[in-house]
């Protein structure tokens, strides 16, 4: 392994060492200096020294990483390469972490319902709609999604009415996915397709009436609304509906979101920050987890979880409704301007100290900033995932365990996700762990798009300043994530499927 | 008749199986295979229009061939070039108050809001300073086009070779092969693109797609390696050695043929990846250079005037997402096409055709 990121590192700074010539800047300067501004390169950049040898000076830097004497060497404007990483690493991470986790969750969850749905409707769309997201460059999507997302939602929030049109139109696709969703007989379909569409006709009215988007809020009944659902969703997937001691436990945990509604407010006060956020996810968990040990005597465990996954997923509307409260004072403070959703940069530079310190309203800004590139980052990953899920789920479903579990009388449900989904999950792990990895690739189109300042910022510039060391710094940390990706999925792919041992 | 005791329903089955059974009867692997493909809708539909874009594309605005100064080349058939400029076409062509240079195409009829079909003198429009925009997207694609092939052929052949030799001897040959396979993809695509790119771009668009050519195989080795582990471990391979057959023979007589779904499929992958890959690279200006085109570059060079003149963005995302898009659906036809395990999957119209023969024979 270590001689994999040796050899590539000995690769890539060749390549880069050939290929670039520092010394072109110089080419048409008039500089009276110039003989001394050359020499003076030559002798900082050691370009008197041939690149295979310039190498292993390189690499001693590394390797004493050992010891703990880490040199990454000097960018060519003379700050340690190291520094420059540690800044923009962390905004890369904040970039991607985001998108990558809703990528896997949708994608996941629609590719295993195209695959148990195969062949319907439902599945041709998604398959014609992933193939279109596979296509898609991401710079593209980028640009148009600043036009659409960015500025005509701006322009519409001066008088944010939605057009009855729209509201029908939005609301029959919102059913034709949901219907195609819950599958099932002609008269099932259009029977859901009516019911969500009517609801989502009755929400957007009523969020176009009361102009909700100037103040946005889920209040009490959206939030209990959604913890419901979750409660519903979770139940189904870990027990079944059936179960009625898995009922208690996930729509007691619901109720209990909605009754801790309020006190929960006091916790996310005015002068909040990180730790409130974590009290608030402590204090619902915990509750969910009481609630799955009180309503069973045996088999706790099954419960508790119900508990703790409603209470985990159903905390997310409870923080982001509080972040919503903040919304109008963003929205009309001096750096805002009622243009909310920035088309460029990390953070809105114009907010006012206080602002900055009250932790809803920065966070309300990372949040919008974060909207455009996350949008289009999940965008792009999501299409690979639903192949990959739905092309798992349905090798796993022709197994002949899942003939057996049929056979045995098991139901469909127990089938699925007991006997199918589990078993397609492990090469999933895979494509997972190596998704991370390639990550900081990937963001570097994204980074220049939107003018973050993360690892693609930092690469673009060193290979436009011929920066070798610059350069190395940004390719070894990608290339040890990747090797490091691939170990770890080895590892987990061991233990997760023990059919797999790591040989030797 | 034998089945006419049996219930309808178990012959209904049968005769399904008869129809998925005709399929296959009577015919070589490769014609199996065609008529697979012929029969994956999205797929062939997506092959015609690949087919029809490239010719279309390069019959356009000519090409040009050999070094710069003794260049040989075949005119087009529009009459503008990249280099013509046409102000007063543009201005003539305004719209929406004073924005120059509006495409002058017209598909919706006059009696529904347009002028009638036409296709004018610019039917993409023309850029700001009034170049024609068709010409340049024709030759932006033309461009990306190239890529995505030289690409692909190179990364398939490199990918094929490498994936071939490791699978096939083993040992010491796979693990300093493969070492070196890992070598290349720790690497990400875009890195080692972007500094070649950046380096090379300027020389033009076939040396650009020479060199990424070279990094681009690694996937493809990984994929072909595999297929020639399993391969080789087969009756027949044991028998052509027994027989007598060379290492040369079997590779190429014996496996290769076998393998050649793998190498297939992957191959559109890499197509679909390789046009992604250039005109991000060109996007962000680590590719094909002023004052030559390419899709990417047309894309970043007027993002800004989105607002005012959207059709400079439109045309060449829509080119770039139509090839990428047939490129893909034809890859998913071909391993549908190449996939033993594929199993057909028995419609409503099959259903009714076997109820029917059934009925005939009982």
């Amino acid at each position: 392994m270590l001689v994999i990121v040796f050899g590539a590192s000995f690769l890539a700074y060749n390549l880069q060492a050939y290929s670039s010539d520092p010394l072109s800047a110089f080419g048409e300067s008039t500089a009276i200096n110039k003989d001394y501004l050359i020499a003076k390169t030559i002798r900082d950049l050691q370009l008197d020294v041939p690149p295979p040898i310039r190498y292993f000076s390189w690499l001693r830097g590394i390797v004493a990483g050992l010891w703990g004497d880490f040199d990454m060497g000097l960018s060519r404007s003379n700050i340690p390469v190291s520094e420059i990483l540690a800044m923009a690493i962390p905004v890369t991470i904040k970039l991607v972490i985001t998108a990558t986790f809703l990528a896997i969750v949708f994608g996941i969850s629609v590719g295993m319902i195209t695959a148990i749905r195969q062949y319907s409707r439902f599945d041709y769309t998604m398959t014609f709609f992933s193939f279109l997201l596979f296509s898609l460059p991401i710079f593209w999507v980028a640009v148009l999604l600043k036009e659409f997302m960015a500025i005509q939602f701006n322009d519409f929030l001066a008088d944010p009415r939605i057009p009855p049109v729209v509201v029908m139109l939005a609301s029959l696709v919102f059913g034709f996915v949901l219907a195609g969703f819950a599958g099932g007989t002609r008269v099932q379909f259009f029977s859901v397709l009516a019911g969500a569409a009517l609801f989502a006709g009755l929400v957007l009215t009523y969020v176009s009436a009361t102009q909700w988007f100037l103040e946005p809020s889920l209040g009490i009944f959206g939030v209990s609304f959604l913890a419901l659902c979750n409660a519903v969703i979770v139940i189904q997937l870990i027990t079944g509906l059936d179960s009625k001691k898995g009922r208690n436990a996930g729509i007691g945990t619901a109720i209990a979101i909605a009754v801790l509604y309020y006190p929960l407010q006091l916790v996310m006060s005015a002068d909040a920050s990180v730790l409130n956020v974590i009290a608030v996810f402590s204090i619902t968990i915990t509750v969910g987890i009481l609630i799955g040990i009180a309503v069973s005597k045996i088999d706790r465990r099954v419960y508790m979880r119900i508990g703790l996954f409603t209470a985990l997923i159903s905390t997310f509307p409870i923080i982001i409704d509080r972040f919503m409260a903040e919304f109008s004072d963003y929205l009309n403070s001096d750096a805002v301007n009622g243009r909310p959703v920035p088309t460029l940069g990390q953070a809105n530079d114009l907010l006012t100290p206080e602002q900055l310190d009250n932790f809803w309203i920065s966070g309300l800004d990372t949040a919008l900033h974060l909207v455009l590139p996350t949008i289009a980052l999940t965008l792009i990953s999501f299409a690979g995932y639903v192949r990959f899920s739905r092309g798992s789920l349905l090798e796993v479903l022709n197994m002949d365990y899942i003939r057996t579990a049929r056979a045995k009388g098991l139901n469909e449900r127990t089938v699925i996700v007991r006997h199918g989904m589990r078993n397609a999950m492990l090469p999933l792990t895979t494509i997972l762990v190596n998704d991370f990895a390639g990550l900081i690739g990937g963001a570097i189109i994204t980074e220049g798009v939107f003018a973050w300042k993360g690892m693609g910022q930092v690469f673009n510039d060193a290979i436009r300043n011929y920066d070798l060391n610059l350069f190395m710094g940004v390719f070894i940390i990608s290339a040890s994530l990747t090797v490091l990706a691939n170990f770890v999925a080895d590892l987990l792919y061991g233990v997760v499927d023990p059919r797999i041992r790591i040989r030797k | 008749m034998s089945n006419s005791n049996k219930t309808p329903a178990s012959a209904v089955e049968k005769n399904e199986n008869e129809i998925a059974n005709r399929e296959t009867e009577g015919r070589s692997q490769r014609q199996i295979i065609i008529n697979r493909f012929v029969k994956h809708k999205a797929a062939m539909g997506s092959l015609f229009s690949l087919i029809f874009i490239i010719i279309f594309v390069f019959t356009a605005t000519g090409m040009n061939f050999g070094p710069k100064g003794s260049q040989f080349s075949i005119p087009g058939w529009w009459p503008y070039s990249i280099t013509d400029i046409d102000p007063e076409g543009a201005i003539a062509s305004s719209c929406n108050g004073g924005v120059t240079g509006c495409p002058t195409l017209d598909l919706l009829p006059s009696f529904m809001d347009g002028d009638g079909v036409q296709i004018g003198n610019h039917p993409f429009g023309t850029d700001i300073i009034g170049t024609d925009y068709f010409a340049l997207v024709m030759r932006g694609a033309q461009q990306s086009i190239m890529v995505m092939f030289i690409v692909g052929f190179l990364g398939v052949s490199i990918g094929t070779t490498i994936g071939a030799i490791a699978g096939y001897f083993g040992g010491i040959v796979d693990a300093v092969l493969m070492r070196l396979t890992d070598m290349f993809l720790v690497t990400p695509t875009i890195i080692i693109g972007a500094l070649i790119g950046f380096r090379f771009g300027n020389l033009g668009v076939v040396p650009l797609a020479l060199l990424l050519g070279f990094f681009a195989w690694m996937g493809l080795a990984r994929f072909v390696r595999t297929e020639f582990l399993t391969l080789r471990e087969r009756e027949f391979v044991d028998a052509a050695r027994v027989a007598g057959a060379s290492d040369r023979r079997i590779i190429f007589k014996h496996i290769l043929p076998n393998a050649i779904g793998v190498i297939i499929v992957a191959g559109t992958l890499l197509l679909s990846g390789a046009i992604l890959a250039e005109t991000a690279l060109s996007f962000l200006g680590f590719g094909v250079r002023p004052p030559d085109v390419s899709l990417g570059l047309l894309i970043s060079e007027y993002q800004d005037s989105f607002s005012i003149s959207p059709w400079l963005f439109w045309w060449p995302g829509a080119l770039i997402v139509s090839i990428a898009l047939c490129v893909n659906f034809i890859g998913d036809g071909l391993r549908d096409a190449f996939d033993p395990r594929q199993r057909r999957h028995v419609t409503a119209k099959d259903r009714k055709s076997a109820a029917e023969l059934s009925g005939k024979q009982s």
